[in-house]
C-alpha cells in the first residue's frame, strides 16, 4: 500500500548518525571543563541544537519528508523561541 | 493529493501519511508542554546563575552522560527497527525494539538510583534541607525533579508503546504493509530522546 | 446527482450501526453525533453557569450582603468563570459546529481520527465533571477566580487542585480536537478542493486548531506547576522560596490570551458563512478574510502581557505588548469591513441567522473598541480590575462568540435536525436577548470607569444604579435565552420538515439531505470552482 516510493533509511546511515551524536555528547561534556564562563551556556545549547537537528533530520526521517513538514517543524521552534525572547523583554529590562 | 484513497478511511487502518501527520502534531504539543518548564528554567538560571552552578554539582555527571548514551543508542535501534520492518525482516525488527526497551529500562533504573540517592540526603521538594538552601539552589532542585520526573513519565509511556509494538510485530499485525504503529511509536521515542538532549546539558553540565 | 435526494436516504439519526439504543450515542464515532453530544452537554453546563451568573447579579443588586457572603461570592465567580471559559466558550464552536460541519463542508465522510474524536468528548465530560465536583468536596468551592493567580491559588484552603485538574483535562480534550481538525483539513478535502477553494468556516477552524495545539500545552504545564506549589512547595512562584508570582501570570496568559482567539475565530467563521447566504452574494474579500484569520492566530500569540500592565512588568514589555495589541486589532477590523461589504448590494433576507450575525458585528465591535481602551497602557491603569474589564470581555465573548453561536445554531439547525423552528419565536427571542444583553453589560462599562472593582461582592452606594440596571438586564437576557432554547428544542421533533437547502446556500452542506445520511455523501463531490458562487450576476464580481 505505501511502500512504493517510500525512502528506506539504511542501517549504516543510522549507525553513522549515532556516531556523530556520541561524538557531540563527548564534546559537550569536555567543554564544561574548559572554563568559558558566560559562553558555556551558549555552547552547550548550540551543541544540543545540533544534536536535536540531527535526530530530527535522520532518525525521525524528516530529511525525506515533505517541505511542508520541514517548514512546520522550523516554524514551531521559531514560535517557541519568540515566546522565550518576549518573556525576557520583561525579565531583562525590569 | 491522494483524495480518493483517503475517502475509504473507515477500515481499521488509518492512511499512514495521515497518521504520521497526527503524531507530529502531537509531538509539537509535547514540545510546548516541556517548553513551559524550560521557560521557567531560563528565567531562574538567568537570575540565580551562581546557585544553579553550585546545585548542579550535586548531580552525577557520569550517570547523566550514561543515560544520554542509553537514549541516543535507543533512538538508533528504534529507527533501525523501522528499516527492518520496511525490509520485511520481522525478527530483526522485533530484536531491535526489544533492545530499545531494554535501554529504556536501564535509563529508568539509573533515574531511580539517582533520585533515591538524593532522597537519602533529604534533597527533595518540600524537605527541610531544601528549604534551608539558598533560593537559587532550591529552585534548581525543584526544576530538576519536575523536569526529569515529567521526562521519566514519558519514558515510561514510551516503554508501554514499545511493548505493544513487540506484541504486534510478533503477531504480525505490524508488518511490512502496515507499520504506522511502529513508525509513530518511534517518533514518540525520538521526542523522549530530544527532550533529554536538552535536559542533559542544562541540568548536568553547568559550569 | 444523488446527493440531494431526500427520498431514499436514512438520516444519521436513524442509522443502525454496530450499536443500538443509548450505546449508539455513547460509543458513536460519527462526527455528527459527537457534535450533538457536545451540543447537549454545552447547553446544560451553560445554563448551570448562567444561573450562577444570575445569582451573582442578584447579590450585586444592592450593596452589602444580599443573598450570599463574600466567600460564597468568590466561589461563584470562580466556578462561573471556569465553566464558561473551559467548558463552554473554548470548546463549543469547534466541538459542536466544527465536528458536525467541517467534514461535510470539505466533502469528507468523517474526521481523520473518528475514535480520537470520541475520546476527546469523554475527556471533555470528565473534565467538566471534575470542575463540578470541586464545588462539593472537602475544602469547599475554589475561590481563586478562574485565573488561579498565585500566591493565593497556592495558599487557599479550598479545592483548587480539583479545578486545576479539571482545566488540565479539558485542555487535553481541546488539543486532541485541534489535532484532529488540522489533519482532517490537510488530508481529507474532496478532489478539486484546493486550499483556496475551501470555505471560510473551515479556514477559521484551521487557524483555531493551531492555537489549540500550540498554546494549550503551556497552560497545562503551568497548572501542574501550581499543583506542585500546593503539594510540595516547589517554589517557582513563591517569593519566599526565590520564585516569581509574575512568572505564573506570564505562563498563564501565554495560553489564555490565544485562548480568546480560539473562542472568537470560529464564531467569525460562522458569520462569514451566513453573510453570503443571506445576501445571495459571494463573500467580499475571501483572501483577505482567510489571511486575517491566520494573522489573528499568529499575532495573537504575542500580546499576552496586556493582561499584566499593572503587575510590575518592565516598561519595555508594556510598550511591546501594547503595540502588538493594537496591531492584532487590524485583521479583525478588516473582517468587519468585508462582512459589511458582503451584504452591500446583496439580496438581503433578514432571517434569524442574519439577525444574530448583524448584531454580532455590533456587539463584537463594542467589545473590540473597549479592548483597545484596555490595550492602551495609560488608560489600562484606570480600568484594570474594574467592571469595565468585565463588560469588555462579556461583549467580546458573549456578544461575539455567544451571538455567533446563536447565529450558527439558527443557521444550521434545519440541516442538523431536519426541521424548521418558528421564525417568529426566534425573532422575539432575539429582540429580548439583544435588549437584555446590552442592559446587563453596558452599565458595567460606566460604573467600571467610575471605579467599581471586579470580583467584589460589596460596593459603594454610588454604583448601585448601574448595578440595578445590570441585574434587570440579567433577568431579561435569561428570559430571552430560555425562549430561544425552547423554540429550538420544541421544534426539533415537531417543526416543519426542512428541505435540504432552506436558505439557498451554496456550500457543500446544503447539497445533501436534511438531516445528512450516515456518511454524508453518497458520492464524494468533485470541486470545480471557488466557493460562494450563487449563479447570479454577483458571481462575476467575486474574487
Amino acid at each position: 500500500m505505501k511502500n512504493e516510493g517510500v525512502h528506506i533509511s539504511s542501517y549504516s546511515s543510522h549507525g553513522i548518525v549515532l556516531t556523530v551524536l556520541l561524538a557531540l555528547t563527548t564534546l559537550s561534556v569536555m567543554v564544561t571543563d574548559w572554563h568559558l564562563g558566560a559562553f558555556s551556556v551558549s555552547i552547550a545549547l548550540l551543541i544540543a541544537s545540533i544534536k536535536v537537528s540531527t535526530v530530527i533530520t535522520y532518525f525521525m526521517h524528516v530529511k525525506f519528508e515533505s517541505l511542508f513538514l520541514k517548514l512546520l517543524i522550523a516554524g514551531v521552534f521559531v514560535i517557541y523561541a519568540l515566546v522565550i525572547i518576549i518573556t525576557f523583554i520583561d525579565y531583562f529590562l525590569r | 493529493m491522494l483524495m480518493s484513497t483517503l475517502q475509504q478511511n473507515h477500515s481499521e487502518h488509518i492512511d499512514s501519511e495521515t497518521g504520521k501527520l497526527g503524531m507530529w502534531i502531537f509531538l509539537f504539543t509535547e514540545l510546548f508542554l516541556f517548553g513551559g518548564l524550560f521557560l521557567v528554567y531560563a528565567v531562574f538560571r538567568a537570575k540565580y546563575s551562581e546557585d544553579f552552578h553550585t546545585a548542579a554539582d550535586e548531580l552525577n555527571t557520569f550517570i547523566g552522560t550514561l543515560n544520554t548514551v542509553f537514549l541516543l543508542v535507543s533512538s538508533m535501534t528504534v529507527a533501525m527497527s523501522v528499516t527492518a520492518i520496511q525490509k520485511n525482516n520481522r525478527k530483526l525488527a522485533l530484536f531491535l525494539v526489544l533492545v530499545t526497551l531494554v535501554l529504556a529500562g536501564l535509563f529508568m533504573m539509573n533515574k531511580y538510583f539517582e533520585w533515591s540517592h538524593k532522597f537519602e540526603y533529604n534533597l527533595y521538594p518540600g524537605s527541610e534541607v531544601l528549604k534551608n538552601l539558598p533560593r537559587g539552589e532550591l529552585l534548581f532542585f525543584g526544576l530538576y525533579y519536575m523536569m526529569t520526573g515529567l521526562h521519566a513519565l514519558h519514558v515510561f509511556i514510551g516503554m508501554i508503546l514499545l511493548s505493544i509494538n513487540i506484541v504486534k510485530i510478533g503477531k504480525g499485525t505490524v508488518n511490512q504493509q502496515h507499520y504506522l504503529m511502529l513508525e509513530n511509536s518511534g517518533l514518540y521515542w525520538h521526542l523522549v530522546d530530544l527532550i533529554w538532549i536538552f535536559l542533559f546539558p542544562l541540568l548536568y553540565l553547568i559550569t | 446527482m444523488s446527493n440531494s435526494e431526500t427520498g431514499s436516504h436514512v438520516s444519521y439519526l436513524e442509522y443502525k450501526g454496530k450499536y443500538k439504543g443509548i450505546l449508539s450515542w455513547l460509543l458513536t464515532t460519527d462526527h455528527k453525533k459527537i457534535g450533538l453530544l457536545y451540543l447537549y452537554s454545552v447547553v446544560v453546563f451553560f445554563f448551570v453557569a448562567a444561573i450562577l451568573g444570575v445569582l451573582m447579579r442578584i447579590e450585586l443588586i444592592a450593596p452589602g450582603e444580599t443573598i450570599m457572603g463574600p466567600q460564597t461570592y468568590n466561589g461563584m465567580f470562580t466556578i462561573h468563570g471556569i465553566i464558561m471559559i473551559f467548558v463552554i466558550v473554548i470548546p463549543a464552536l469547534p466541538a459542536i459546529f466544527g465536528n458536525f460541519f467541517l467534514p461535510i463542508m470539505i466533502g469528507a465522510k468523517d474526521v481523520a481520527f473518528p475514535k480520537l474524536n470520541l475520546f476527546s468528548y469523554y475527556l471533555y465530560l470528565i473534565g467538566a465533571i471534575f470542575g463540578v465536583l470541586s464545588q462539593f468536596i472537602g475544602g469547599g468551592a475554589p475561590d481563586t477566580g478562574w485565573t488561579f493567580y498565585v500566591p493565593y491559588s497556592a495558599e487557599s484552603s479550598t479545592n483548587v487542585i480539583y479545578a486545576l485538574v479539571a482545566a488540565f483535562i479539558l485542555g487535553f480534550s481541546s488539543i486532541l480536537t485541534g489535532l484532529n481538525f488540522i489533519v482532517t483539513m490537510h488530508r481529507m478535502r474532496a478532489p478539486g478542493m484546493g486550499w483556496f477553494r475551501m470555505p471560510l468556516f473551515p479556514w477559521s477552524l484551521y487557524a483555531t486548531a493551531w492555537i489549540q495545539v500550540l498554546a494549550t500545552p503551556i497552560v497545562g504545564i503551568t497548572l501542574l506547576m501550581v499543583i506542585a506549589e500546593r503539594v510540595v512547595g516547589i517554589g517557582f512562584f513563591d517569593p519566599k522560596l526565590g520564585g516569581d508570582p509574575v512568572l505564573f501570570q506570564h505562563l498563564f496568559w501565554i495560553y489564555s490570551h490565544p485562548a480568546v482567539y480560539i473562542m472568537i475565530l470560529p464564531g467569525m467563521g460562522i458569520v462569514t458563512e451566513i453573510f453570503p447566504t443571506f445576501s445571495q452574494k459571494p463573500v467580499f474579500g475571501y483572501t483577505a478574510i482567510l489571511f486575517s484569520s491566520l494573522a489573528i492566530a499568529f499575532v495573537g500569540y504575542f500580546v499576552w502581557g496586556h493582561h499584566m500592565f499593572t503587575a510590575g512588568i518592565s516598561y519595555g514589555s508594556r510598550w511591546f505588548f501594547s503595540f502588538l495589541t493594537f496591531i492584532v486589532a487590524i485583521p479583525s477590523a478588516i473582517k468587519v469591513f468585508n462582512w459589511i461589504s458582503t451584504m452591500y448590494g446583496g439580496s438581503i433576507d433578514l432571517k434569524p441567522p442574519l439577525l444574530y450575525a448583524i448584531s454580532f458585528i455590533f456587539l463584537f465591535m463594542i467589545g473590540g473598541f473597549t479592548g483597545l481602551t484596555l490595550g492602551a497602557v495609560a488608560a489600562n491603569v484606570q480600568v484594570h480590575d474594574t467592571s469595565f474589564v468585565v463588560a469588555h470581555f462579556h461583549y467580546i465573548i458573549f456578544g461575539g462568540m455567544g451571538f455567533a453561536f446563536f447565529a450558527g445554531i439558527h443557521y444550521w439547525y434545519p440541516k442538523m435536525f431536519g426541521r424548521m423552528y418558528s421564525n417568529k419565536l426566534a425573532n422575539i427571542a432575539w429582540g429580548i436577548n439583544f435588549a437584555g444583553f446590552n442592559l446587563l453589560y453596558f452599565p458595567q462599562f460606566v460604573i467600571g470607569l467610575q471605579g467599581m472593582p471586579r470580583r467584589y461582592f460589596d460596593y459603594l452606594p454610588q454604583f448601585q444604579t448601574g448595578h440595578v440596571l445590570s441585574t434587570i438586564g440579567a433577568f431579561v437576557l435569561f428570559t430571552g435565552l430560555v425562549l430561544m432554547v425552547f423554540n429550538l428544542v420544541y421544534h426539533a421533533r415537531r417543526g416543519a420538515i426542512a428541505p435540504s437547502n432552506p436558505w439557498h446556500g451554496v456550500t457543500l452542506e446544503w447539497l445533501i439531505p436534511s438531516p445528512p445520511s450516515h456518511e454524508n455523501f453518497d458520492v464524494i463531490p468533485e470541486i470545480k470552482t471557488q466557493p460562494y458562487l450563487f449563479g447570479n450576476k454577483s458571481d462575476n464580481k467575486s474574487n
